[in-house]
């Protein structure tokens, strides 16, 4: 059915349906002029972000350019020693940080809604947020290259070359704060995503009828819980040695730089996984539309994905096979390296079943889908190569591995991005792609692409390190180098062909269908014109409800489901139940805001006043950032509703405020504790990691005693006892007595945070004397940082209580804090338990 | 291991080509779930299986596992510096080291155990006609035994990155007869006989003992490459440049425009003449 068609439909309603669908429209309207900026719609944010994110990927291009330009021939001095290094290490930074992870953040913010029938994600303005740090982040490392201060020790930053300070310069803070910075936005973004997909699906949309992006989305947004917070606590060691020279990686004060090596690869291997399972997720999407069948295998590719997410955690070693550790632990993790390919396997097969078992229309997506496929297996054919320890003394650091992973990550991500923007652009344009330029574009790639990385595994295998920015002439290198460089300027034709194909203008050509590929998911249901999502939410019964559900797109269109209007003129989305996807509650979400620019800006002031060392700035800037926090939290959360219950639709009447368990926001606190618990836990790691490489660990240096650590425990688990009971004491309805519970919880932080310190101070611990005391006072200070934050929340709590504004029924925000508590608590015991009890125990 | 990987593609995409062939009947879903069953899994793991027991039998034979204070023939002590190599050949009997820099010599057909160590940053020694290679990893002495089963001269390149310079970091690996290999090492445990050229007073006159040590001189200076016998060296500046007047004398006038981010000082300001005195000197200690 056309949109003509259904326009013309609509043009015939009786005027009263009419009204209704105007003031929805009204409700979801995009703002205009520069208040287009304040927009908080997952359909404007997802655009943003990914345009950011696709001029960071041409950015990064282009330094990938300059370093080919300059090894094109040998001793060439196109780029000085220093700016080709910063060439290198920007690079893989932008492609990483910049582009590989956020485009695909970018996506899911995109079409999951849509795919999941939902009108918006559960936080708008998180979402938001994490644009605009990811953008002010972005722009700062990117920009350093212009002054000559781009970090230059590589993107894998290891000490001693990137924290000392007579090796490295600025780059190597610009990239520590400018990346945590986009670290806390990639977290944000999961927080967002997990609990989007589990909470906002269409009704009917149990958990095996999801989308397969939607189940990828979910593993690698879990993933990025786990993986990102040991890379934050490791930036968080490297920059107290570099601004203050506590030496937790340096061996003459008994720091040990492996660990940086151990922290930084159980982030990065991962991260791997996490920039290649969604394009396998847009393949589970586009395979199963151009085969015109539905998937073969859901049970067996989701359990692959949820294999592959979790062996991707225990292979960080094989990054560090040339490092000395010993032969066993090698053997171990080369296993496990060569297992993660069985799963990757496992999901290719399901594509070429699927395609078997089916009639295939091959389009420009299947093209780049199976060019990228041909490329990718390569890849994994040289991972299984590279997994082996023998093989991989030699390979390591070479042009081979420079080769295996443009091979992976071209093939099993570029590819099948590109796939994804001819598929989805008519969502974005509801016009298609030029067929002729896509084919034309992928030629130009895949045959640049091969002609530029193939001889690398030659150069490689004859000795050529990576890295390195001239080499000599007449050791077999130079021919390889020269192909290698023409590869790749063809391969960056191609990428400009994509470029302008997505950007010449469109407006004279028809508008394509409603659903052009004939998909059987709901994301096609979607008209670009309309920002609203979908006319009413449906009730989903099928994997492929636009296949199977008769007349569905029409019977929404025509609003036939839930939440057809919007009376209150509010922007309103349903929530479910996590594994039947039952209606739960009506969820009102935020419209347009600048405060998510403002908090994103003044967050970002923190990061670049750090930088540069400018403490006092730092120090405003935090205050504002906490500040506009605050004020975000007080006007635009936990609001109490005009009516308790409202009409959905269908009959259906469902609560529009929700506490505890019930409410998306309790489940967002537990999501971001689980990633800050990690953070923690790498903490803790590194720990035990310098008592297992010293015979003496605490060499003598004078410990924090049991006394003061043990007092702030006792103290900490009051406060939460406390806490817990404002919680109850506010649901029986005694008010005050939930008033006296928080102040009394609030001293109790208080007094528990003066005993936390007071432990390491009063034994006079110096910090840069030794990496005992410099470790304890790290896991103190993360503690007591906690502590500040619950006891800021212990006061808003109070002060929304005297406001009126949390009541007996209206609890939600008591429930968050409580929550946090809870892990507030379980920080503040082991934090005290390893500093006070396990010396003495040695 | 290539011809496997290769075959395995074509199947792959073989298969991959076969499906998109819109004219074919479409094969049962059973049929496709027993596909995915053996092409995705069953087979791979059996692969996979026997490949990782190979490569777990090959590692012990190919680093032998070699315990400190164990080793009973010639140790040779290998520092990697920002961006050159110190070398210290420790003779079994436990004499006086042997010093030298960016240049290693070894006997033929027997084992030499590496000490592998680092003072700055991370650096990776690697020989790549002789083994795999092994970080130089502050704080942490590691340990690599190799054997060269034929004479000959290789390049050994810092496979970690360390730097500005990190691609002018190589060394010389010259593997030489046992024979041969004790005779030359002989001869470096004293100070080379270099004639008493001029160049050596203007070398001691200008400092540059401060930073490096030459043998039987007042030159002790351990900050810098050892030069007691560098005219005996094939090249200069780790790796650099092949070792004759002109290119020691480029090298003692301005070092940062051969080796961006080395810690020597530009000695432009010396008089053409001492320094094409000192080169010649220092190009003379064989």
């Amino acid at each position: 059915m056309t949109t003509l068609k259904a326009r013309i439909k609509r043009n015939a309603l009786p005027s009263a349906e009419k009204i209704e669908e105007e003031q929805l429209r009204l409700v979801w309207k995009t703002p205009i002029g520069w208040r287009y900026w304040t927009s908080v719609n997952n359909t404007q944010v997802g655009l943003w972000y990914g345009g950011a994110a696709f001029a960071f990927m041409l950015f990064g291009g282009v330094l990938a350019l300059l370093v080919r330009t300059q090894l094109a021939v040998p001793g060439n001095n196109f780029l000085s020693a220093d700016f080709y290094n910063q060439a290198f290490t920007l690079h893989g930074t932008v492609m990483m940080f910049l582009f590989a992870v956020p485009i695909f953040e970018a996506v899911a913010i995109f079409l999951l809604p849509p795919m999941l029938g939902a009108r918006e994600l559960p936080f708008p303005r998180l979402g938001a947020f994490g644009f605009w740090s990811f953008l002010i982040g972005g722009v700062f490392v990117c920009g350093s290259i212009f002054f000559d201060a781009a970090p230059s020790s590589g993107w894998f930053m290891y000490p001693p070359l990137a924290t000392d300070k007579a090796y490295s310069g600025i780059g190597a803070d610009i990239w520590l704060l400018g990346l945590s910075f986009i670290e806390v936005a990639s977290i944000a973004a999961a927080v967002e995503l997990i609990v989007g997909i589990m909470k906002c699906r269409a009704p009917g949309m149990r958990i095996n009828l999801m989308p397969l992006f939607a189940w990828y989305l979910l593993i690698v947004a879990g993933m990025i819980l786990f993986a990102f917070p040991p890379l934050i606590a490791g930036d968080i060691l490297f920059e107290m040695q570099r601004m203050f020279d506590w030496p937790f990686f340096d061996p003459t004060r008994g720091g040990d730089p492996l660990l940086w090596q151990h922290l930084f690869w159980i982030f990065g291997h991962p991260e791997v996984y996490i920039i290649f399972l969604p394009a396998i997720a847009l393949m589970a999407m586009i395979v199963p539309t151009f085969s015109q069948r539905p998937i073969v295998g859901y049970s067996w590719i989701v359990l692959a994905a949820v294999g592959t997410g979790f062996l991707s955690f225990g292979l960080w070693v094989h990054h560090m096979f040339a490092t000395g550790l010993p032969q066993i632990s090698l053997a171990f993790f080369s296993a496990a390296s060569e297992a993660v390919a069985i799963p990757t396997g496992v999901q290719i097969f399901v594509f070429i079943a699927t395609m078997l078992a089916g009639r295939v229309i091959f389009s420009v997506p299947m093209l780049f889908g199976a060019g990228g496929l041909a490329i990718f297996v390569i890849g994994g054919l040289t991972g299984v190569m590279v997994a082996l320890v023998p093989f991989d003394w030699q390979a390591h650091d070479t042009y081979f591995i420079v080769a295996h992973l443009h091979y992976v990550l071209i093939g099993g991500m570029l590819f099948p991005l590109v796939a994804g923007v001819y598929y989805y652009y008519p969502l974005i344009n509801a016009r298609m792609l030029s067929p002729r330029l896509g084919r034309t574009a992928f030629w130009l790639m895949f045959a640049g692409f091969n002609v530029a990385f193939f001889p690398m595994h030659l150069s490689g295998l004859r000795g050529m390190p990576r890295r390195v920015f001239t080499y000599p002439e007449g050791i077999g290198w130079d021919w390889l180098n020269l192909i290698s460089t023409i590869g790749a300027y063809v391969f960056a034709a191609g990428v400009l062909v994509v470029v302008f194909d997505v950007v010449r203008p469109k407006h004279r050509e028809p508008r394509s269908e409603q659903n052009p590929w004939k998909a059987g998911t709901l994301e096609w249901l979607n008209e670009p014109e309309e920002n609203w999502g979908v006319r009413s939410i449906p009730i989903i019964e099928s994997r492929y409800p636009l296949w199977d559900q008769a007349d569905l797109m029409q019977k929404v269109n025509e609003g036939a489901y839930y939440l057809r209007s919007a009376k209150e003129n509010r922007r309103e989305t349903l929530i479910t139940s996590v594994l039947d996807a039952h209606p739960l509650q009506c969820q009102r979400v935020a419209t347009s805001t600048t405060i998510t620019i403002i908090s994103a800006a003044l967050l970002g002031g923190v990061f670049v006043a750090l930088t540069f060392e400018l403490w006092i700035l730092a120090l405003l800037s935090g205050i504002g950032t906490l500040s506009a926090v605050l004020w975000w939290l007080w006007t635009g959360t936990g609001e109490t509703p005009e009516k308790k219950t409202k009409d959905v639709g269908l009959g259906l009447r469902l609560p529009l405020y929700a506490s505890g368990p019930d409410s998306v926001g309790w489940w967002a606190m537990f999501i971001t504790m689980v990633g800050d618990g990690t953070a923690f836990a790498s903490l803790i790691f590194g720990y035990f990691f310098y008592w297992t490489i010293h015979p003496d660990f605490t060499l003598g240096q004078p410990g924090p005693g049991m006394r003061w650590p043990m007092i702030a425990l006792s103290l900490f688990v009051a406060a939460w006892a406390a806490m817990l009971g404002a919680r109850r004491l506010n649901a029986s309805g005694w008010i005050d007595g939930a008033r006296l519970a928080l102040v009394a919880a609030f001293l109790l932080t208080l007094a528990a945070s003066a005993a936390g310190f007071a432990g390491p101070w009063q034994h006079d611990m110096q910090p840069t004397a030794h990496v005992y005391p410099a470790i304890v006072w790290i896991l103190v200070i993360w503690a007591l940082a906690h502590a500040a934050v619950g006891s800021v929340m212990q006061l808003y709590c109070l002060a929304r209580s005297l406001a009126g504004r949390l009541t007996r029924e209206h609890d939600m925000e008591l429930h968050n804090v409580a929550l946090y508590w809870h892990f507030m608590a379980i920080t503040a015991v082991i934090t005290f338990a390893v500093i006070g009890l396990f010396p003495e125990a040695m | 291991m290539a011809i496997a990987g290769g075959f395995i593609w074509l199947t792959v995409i073989g298969l991959l080509a076969h499906a998109t062939r819109h004219e074919r009947t479409p094969i049962d879903e059973r049929v496709a779930s027993r596909l995915i069953f053996w092409g995705g899994a069953a087979i791979p793991s059996l692969l996979l299986f026997l490949l990782l027991g190979y490569a777990l039998w090959l590692m012990p034979g190919l680093r032998p596992f070699a315990r400190a204070g164990e080793a009973n023939g010639l140790r040779i002590e290998v520092t990697g510096e920002q961006f050159w190599w110190r070398v210290a050949y420790h003779p079994a009997d436990g004499g006086v080291p042997i010093l030298s820099a960016n240049e290693i010599r070894l006997p033929v057909g027997e084992r030499v155990e590496f000490l592998l160590k680092s003072t700055d940053v991370i650096h990776s020694f690697w020989i790549p006609a002789l083994g795999g290679k092994m970080d130089m990893i502050p704080g942490r002495v590691n340990r690599l035994s190799l054997l060269a089963t034929k004479p000959g001269t290789y390049r050994g390149p810092c496979a970690e990155y360390c730097g500005t310079s990190h691609a002018l970091m190589t060394f010389t690996a010259v593997a030489m007869q046992p024979a041969a290999f004790r005779e030359w090492l002989a001869v470096r445990a004293n100070p080379s006989p270099g004639a008493s050229l001029p160049g050596r007073d203007i070398f001691l006159r200008n400092g540059c003992g401060a930073c490096h040590r030459v043998a039987g001189t007042q030159a002790e200076g351990g900050v810098g490459p050892d030069l007691s016998h560098m005219g005996s060296r094939g090249t200069i500046g780790a790796g650099v440049l092949t070792t004759d007047d002109e290119a020691v004398r480029s090298f003692i006038a301005h070092p940062h425009l051969i080796k961006p981010g080395s810690k020597m000082p530009d000695f432009n300001m010396l008089p053409q003449q001492d320094i094409a005195e000192i080169a010649s000197w220092l190009k003379g200690l064989e």
